[in-house]
């Protein structure tokens, strides 16, 4: 009943192209960034900040970056980590070699370093498609990751290329606490949502979506398909590189080369099948649900097993944890192989017409 | 009718296509006039969708010359050939399917767009205008096409008549001065293919968009078109108004068969 848009008329075409065309929705909206901006720092201790929310806006921004690329513009990569390996480094690299550069700049630096390198391995999506050029991003993934151990320039000459990021500031404020580092992660996820949002509704996100769609109309409609799919390695990059960055200056402080696995790459990849395809807010429930439903596991299963005066040794608990997560992503994929958005869209349908079923 | 048909925009001089060993043209040479209805005919694998894949720049004859508008073609793309006004629909229906019908039908618009992706990201003031601009021209496309109440719909789960009525549309909302049609009409019933003819018509007549299309149902094809060429196995083997070609010897032993 909550959920209906009945009697909300749009009037003008401006009103019909908003960013949440539909009242419920933006009043959702206003409330999630309150609670996430106010709220939560309000209640949250540290343990929440700096294991749970900071690594879970990470993810999904990363999710994101991945989801522009192979949800939108169908261009399958299996190079993630390596972009935010680069986001990572570079961010670092900008922070020592060039004096009193604003971290924030810092970032976006790193974001457009990701974004160039990006580019340069979304060359072979001009010539192969789908599994073919998944196989050939796992160049980025191996090339990126040994080029950053290999040269240690990249990491000051540091010991099997490991980096300890710089202090946080801002125009001499430092950001220190988890506190703060998940106000300033939250501050950039938002805003790099926001614009993602604002591109697949524009003729960017059309462009890409034709592409992923039809190449051969979209060519004969007009779009230039190089410059589309580079484009769309470039974005894509940019906000793993970011992510990349925030990875290690606002969750870790010390990152390793080896830390940007391919493992990594694939938990990204599988955040955007579970959370959805082509679906901004998928992005953000993938990686909720591939991040933190372990963690939820991790607390729960023992406490479950306990109360049942169950004999389980630790080592068992966690076998069963892995058996329950594997059995809750063939469970989802199963009900909807388009993801937990397509879920929470159809969701909404059922609430538009509750209490009637047509 | 009101529209009055002009001089030639398009001329095809021999134009010779081959897919290594195969011919699939051979020595074709047509011309289309501003403001007519121009049908390709001819039996299945007789080159007809190769003519206008070579139209429309998919495909480049080995041999021959093209004058569009005055200039002759140099090699090029086929998005080359959508700034240029061509717009053209598929035989088998080449809709994006992930996205809703008025997505699609913008999605035609793209290459009059000029906003850059910088202000599409920030959603700024030539972005944002563009997209209300746009959206009232591909309205008046949806009007026009009576698709009004399934503009949100995504594409997939259309039936097939409408999703061919959608990708004319998506063709329209270019505002193309010459229109490619490969088999509109294919697979539909009497009523929307009544429908179709009427679409085709009135954008011909409304929009005075110079129109090719290939057809296999032969009364809608002498019906509303102004000049008929025939192919058969690649080469051209009748040219003319309606009449000439019905009673062309070699059109009907080749295409329509000797019991005619």
């Amino acid at each position: 009943m909550l959920y209906r848009e009945a009697g909300q008329f749009k009037s003008s075409y401006a009103a019909d192209q908003q960013l949440f065309p539909i009242r419920q929705d933006r009043i959702g909206v206003i409330l999630l960034l309150v609670v996430a901006f106010v709220v939560v720092p309000m209640v949250a201790g540290d343990y929440w900040f700096s294991a749970i929310l900071i690594p879970f806006l990470i993810f999904a921004l990363a999710a994101l970056g991945l989801n522009l690329l192979t949800g939108y513009a169908g261009q399958l990569s299996l190079g993630s980590a390596a972009f935010m390996a680069v986001g990572a480094y570079a961010a670092y690299n900008f922070q020592l070699r060039i004096d009193g550069l604003p971290m924030v700049l810092s970032f976006a630096l790193a974001g457009l370093t990701a974004a160039g390198v990006g580019i340069l391995f979304g060359l072979p999506s001009l010539w192969i498609k789908g599994f073919y050029l998944a196989v050939a991003t796992l160049a980025a993934q191996f090339f990126i990751v040994w080029c950053l151990t290999k040269f240690p320039w990249f990491s000051n000459h540091s010991s099997s290329g490991v980096i300890s990021t710089q202090k946080i500031t801002f125009f001499g404020y430092v950001v220190a606490s988890p506190r703060e580092k998940y106000l300033l992660v939250l501050t950039l996820v938002t805003v790099l949502a926001l614009a993602a949002k604002n591109l697949v509704r524009s003729s960017t996100g059309r462009a890409w979506m034709a592409v992923r769609d039809m190449d051969v109309a979209a060519e004969v409609i007009g779009i230039r398909l190089m410059p589309t799919k580079l484009l769309a390695f470039a974005v894509s990059s940019f906000y793993c590189g970011v992510a990349g960055a925030l990875y290690a200056f606002c969750y870790l402080g010390s990152v390793e080369p080896d830390g940007f696995s391919l493992d990594m790459s694939f938990r990204i990849l599988f955040m955007i099948i579970i959370g959805g395809m082509g679906s901004i807010l998928g992005s953000f429930l993938g990686a909720a649900f591939i991040l933190l439903l372990p963690i939820f596991l991790d607390i729960t299963l023992p406490a479950l097993a306990g109360l049942l005066g169950l004999p389980f040794s630790n080592a068992t608990v966690s076998h069963i944890q892995i058996l329950v997560f594997g059995a809750l992503i063939m469970f989802f994929l199963i009900v909807e192989p388009h993801g937990l958005a397509r879920l929470w869209q159809i969701a909404k349908e059922k609430l538009r017409l509750w209490p009637f079923p047509h | 009718m009101s529209r009055t048909i002009g001089d030639v925009i398009l001329d095809l001089q021999n134009i010779s296509l081959r897919f290594g060993g195969v011919k699939a043209l051979t020595d074709i040479s047509f011309d289309v006039r501003e403001h007519e209805i121009r049908a390709i005919i001819g039996p299945n694998g007789a080159g007809k969708s190769s003519m206008l894949n070579v139209i429309n720049g998919v495909y480049h004859p080995q041999e021959g010359t093209i004058i569009f508008r005055g200039e002759e073609r140099k090699k090029m793309e086929p998005h080359q050939a959508a700034t240029q006004g061509i717009a053209r629909t598929f035989q088998n229906i080449a809709l994006f399917k992930g996205m809703s019908v008025l997505d699609n039908l913008m999605t035609g618009r793209l290459t009059l767009m000029k906003s850059h992706f910088f202000e599409h990201a920030l959603w700024l003031g030539r972005a944002k205008k563009e997209e209300l601009e746009h959206r009232k021209k591909v309205e008046e496309v949806i009007d026009f096409l009576e698709i009004q109440h399934i503009r949100k719909t995504p594409v997939s789960r259309l039936p097939y008549g409408l999703q061919k009525r959608v990708e004319l549309g998506r063709a329209l909302a270019a505002q193309p001065s010459m229109l490619l049609l490969d088999e509109p009409m294919a697979g539909m019933n009497v009523e929307e293919k009544q429908d179709m003819c009427r679409f085709i018509l009135d954008v011909n007549d409304q929009m005075g968009t110079t129109i090719v299309l290939i057809e296999h149902d032969m009364g809608v094809v002498m019906d509303i078109s102004d000049r008929v060429v025939v192919l058969d196995y690649g080469k051209k083997i009748g040219d003319g108004v309606p009449e000439d070609v019905k009673n062309n010897p070699e059109v009907i032993k080749a295409y329509l068969g000797a019991g005619h």
